[in-house]
């Protein structure tokens, strides 16, 4: 028992790191721009289709396929905000979104279905099976790579964020937008960009996610986004560590959880949502921790 | 520097948890919206009458106008592979009846409404087809979760309920069906459809039977049953259980509980899956930590075509087994026809072993009906249901119907398949000693590299 407690462990640590990959643009979409984005999972779904279509054609590695995927959804992020979400103003806008982006993800699922079909695909590498022994179970690759790009994305947005002049754009506008706007901060472009950046991340989780979960189509998107949404609210809604921090926390419980009883595992993972909301309603590194950023 | 982001009010983090009470209740449904969708073999514009319900079900038997029928499918979401493959199938069985000139010289009309794989929508959509839109006649939905529900609304309104995956006995148990009787499922019976296993395994001497068995199962009315009787089965025979629980239908992980079962390394796994991604992710999970069981049979998924091979590899597939009623190369004329039929106009992966079991039972479901509105001379529901408990034995591309009081086809023998040649070939191994059953690989072959 012990072994299996310290392998669902290690798994869920680093299944953990690939939700990392897949919270982190969610959190910060929301961070700057206020926008629940619904969209997400479905976009995380045509990240790995993208990845999939690289690979099965041009048989282009999944890692090396990122150079052309994440440019692309960084694109397809701005062409997004700039027919949707742009347009919303007013104090309805956050509300709005919610809507305008599951009318988003609607239309990419369509258009998925229409270019893949319903049957289930899947990622592909030596990678993705192979793997080394630690602790007397074996590690696949592709989970440690995935833990790695997690902890190395959170760092580069860091980065962005703290060390950049686009970043000190991003955390004024983040602060107060019409005082950024006062001091000559194209706030409009800000939110563009970032919303690409945020929507580009997912180029990266999608190809993770594909290559190590159970095959996906198009509407498996829709199981994902809940659990996204509850991540990025347990780590503190825009704080990027803090989606990493919740990842492996709520992936790891659950991970756990299973091997006791699988079927109590999903109520676990949200009843520790509630739970930690009660002790803690900013979250693991919600409010305080983020101003001391 | 202190900063109070504005954002970070507690109105957000109260819309943020709104946000994911709702998506994650959006999620549970399997549901991705519930917009309908329609399609037609034909393409004239859908026929809307003003006959009342009743009309529709009794209908007309002089009539010359075509015979419409309506169906709700799962085109997107959790089942949405299997309900596009079912409307293939629907719509492949109505294609070929009106190029023969229709039935009794009515063409056919379908009407496909998309449920979105959600339980309540599914009856939205039967009472839009029954009340709305006056089908005469209704085809089922896919999966037994779903038929469940629809059927009752067939049977208030009197309707015949003819589908080919529902096969659960949940299904049969309904209270509508013990009053009406309405329901006639046209493939095998889910529960007894894992004993040419355990048959299998009875028959090998005790020093070649698995030691140990592990039964992961989804929670689902069609997945259930089968593996535990099957458990209980080889459990008598001295089969230890190493692993027996219960996963939630829609888990994003199967990791942890795959992981578990192969630390376990037990001889034989019996999945009680519904779909591909469940199997494509047990094997996956299971490559990943070197375990090759030596027997792997699913509920459902390998039995998929070409949908199974390309997400889990050729390679990979072989060796792995599924139970049905039906395979590709099945030597029935009107199932070789079908499937030729099927080859050229959708070109699946593989050929003809690409064919989706589901197909046949969507195809299946249209002989049947068609049979029986030949046999009573037009499409009064009560006189084809009637007709179908009358102990008649059908054909159909799956071979020979007949259905019991409940209507479960007694008819219906129980096959197991296997991928063997590397994933290039699906035949049938079991039950033994059959002229149409090939040997059975054993042990399942190594992972592929």
């Amino acid at each position: 028992m012990t072994q299996e407690i310290l392998q669902a462990v290690v798994d869920g640590i680093l299944t953990g790191g690939v939700y990392a990959l897949m919270a982190v643009g969610l959190t910060l979409i929301f961070g700057v721009l206020d926008i629940i984005n619904i969209a997400q999972g479905v976009l995380v779904i045509l990240g790995a289709y993208l990845s999939y279509s690289l690979s099965t054609k041009a048989h282009i590695d999944l890692f090396v396929g990122l150079l052309i995927t994440v440019p692309a959804m960084f694109v397809i992020g701005v062409v997004i905000h700039w027919a949707f979400i742009r347009r919303l103003r007013g104090t309805e806008r956050t509300s709005m979104t919610l809507l305008v982006t599951y009318a988003v993800a609607l239309i990419v699922e369509g258009v998925l279905y229409k270019i893949y079909g319903a049957d289930p695909q899947s990622l592909n590498a030596s990678y993705t099976t192979n793997s080394i022994k630690i602790f007397g179970f074996y590690v696949t690759y592709i989970y440690i790579y995935g833990f790695i790009l997690a902890v190395a994305i959170v760092g580069l947005l860091y980065a962005l964020l703290y060390r950049t002049r686009f970043g000190r754009s991003v955390r004024a506008t983040m602060q107060d937008e019409t005082a950024a706007r006062l001091v000559g901060v194209d706030v409009n472009r800000v939110a563009a960009l970032t919303f690409g950046i945020g929507v580009a991340v997912t180029a990266v989780g999608g190809m993770v996610f594909g290559a190590t979960q159970a095959a996906f189509n198009p509407n498996s998107g829709y199981d994902l986004i809940s659990r996204l949404l509850a991540i990025i609210i347990l780590g503190g809604m825009g704080s990027i560590a803090g989606a990493l921090v919740a990842s492996v926390f709520m992936i790891t419980l659950e991970s756990v959880v299973t091997i006791w009883q699988p079927t109590w595992a999903v109520a676990v993972f949200y009843a520790a949502l509630v739970l930690v909301l009660v002790i803690r309603p900013e979250g693991f590194l919600g409010r305080k921790a983020v101003r001391a950023q | 520097m202190s900063i109070t982001p504005p954002w970070f009010s507690r109105n957000v983090f109260a819309m943020g948890a709104v946000a994911v009470l709702s998506v994650s209740v959006l999620a549970a449904c399997t549901s991705n919206g519930s917009s309908s969708s329609s399609s037609s073999s034909s393409s004239s514009p859908s026929t809307s009458t003003s006959a009342s319900t009743s009309a529709s079900a009794t209908g007309s038997p002089a009539s010359t106008a075509p015979i419409s029928i309506g169906a709700s499918l799962s085109l997107t979401g959790d089942f949405s592979d299997d309900g596009q493959a079912f409307k293939k199938g629907y719509e492949l069985w109505a294609a070929d009846v009106n190029a023969k000139g229709g039935i009794m010289g009515r063409q056919v009309k379908l009407t496909i409404l998309n449920d979105a794989s959600d339980q309540n929508q599914v009856v939205t959509n039967y009472q839009t087809l029954i009340n709305s839109d006056h089908v005469n006649l209704t085809f089922g939905p896919f999966s037994s979760k779903l038929t469940a529900p629809a059927s009752e609304v067939a049977a208030r309104n009197g309707y015949a309920f003819i589908e080919g995956a529902g096969g659960a006995p949940s299904v049969f148990d309904t209270p509508s069906n013990q009053a009406d009787h309405n329901v006639f499922d046209v493939s095998l019976p889910v529960a007894d459809e894992l004993m040419p296993f355990v048959n299998y395994i009875a028959s090998l001497p005790a020093s070649q039977r698995p030691k140990n068995a592990a039964y992961p199962m989804a929670d689902d009315p069609f997945a259930d049953p089968p593996v535990q009787l099957a458990q209980s089965k080889l459990q008598a025979l001295g089969v230890q259980t190493v692993y027996s629980k219960i996963f939630p239908a829609e888990p994003t992980d199967y990791k942890s509980a795959a992981d578990a079962i192969a630390a376990a390394k037990p001889d034989a796994v019996v999945l009680g899956s519904t779909d591909v991604p469940t199997v494509q992710a047990f094997m996956k999970a299971f490559q990943q930590q070197h375990y090759v069981p030596k027997l792997f049979i699913a509920a459902a998924g390998p039995d998929q075509g070409s949908a199974f091979t390309s997400a889990v590899g050729a390679q990979n597939a072989a060796g792995m087994m599924v139970p049905n009623g039906w395979y590709p190369g099945y030597s029935n004329a009107a199932s070789q026809q079908m499937v030729t039929e099927y080859v050229a106009q959708y070109h699946p992966a593989g050929g003809a072993s690409g064919v989706n079991a589901d197909v046949a039972e969507a195809y299946s479901v249209g002989q049947v009906l068609q049979q029986a509105i030949i046999a009573t001379g037009g499409i009064d529901n009560s006189k084809i249901i009637s007709y179908l408990h009358g102990n008649v034995t059908l054909n159909s591309v799956q071979g020979p119907v007949k259905f019991d009081a409940l209507g479960e086809n007694g008819a219906a023998a129980a096959f197991i398949f296997q991928w063997q040649a590397n994933g290039t070939s699906f035949v049938q191994v079991l039950p033994q000693g059959v002229p149409a059953s090939k040997p059975i690989l054993n042990p399942k072959p190594a992972w592929s590299s």
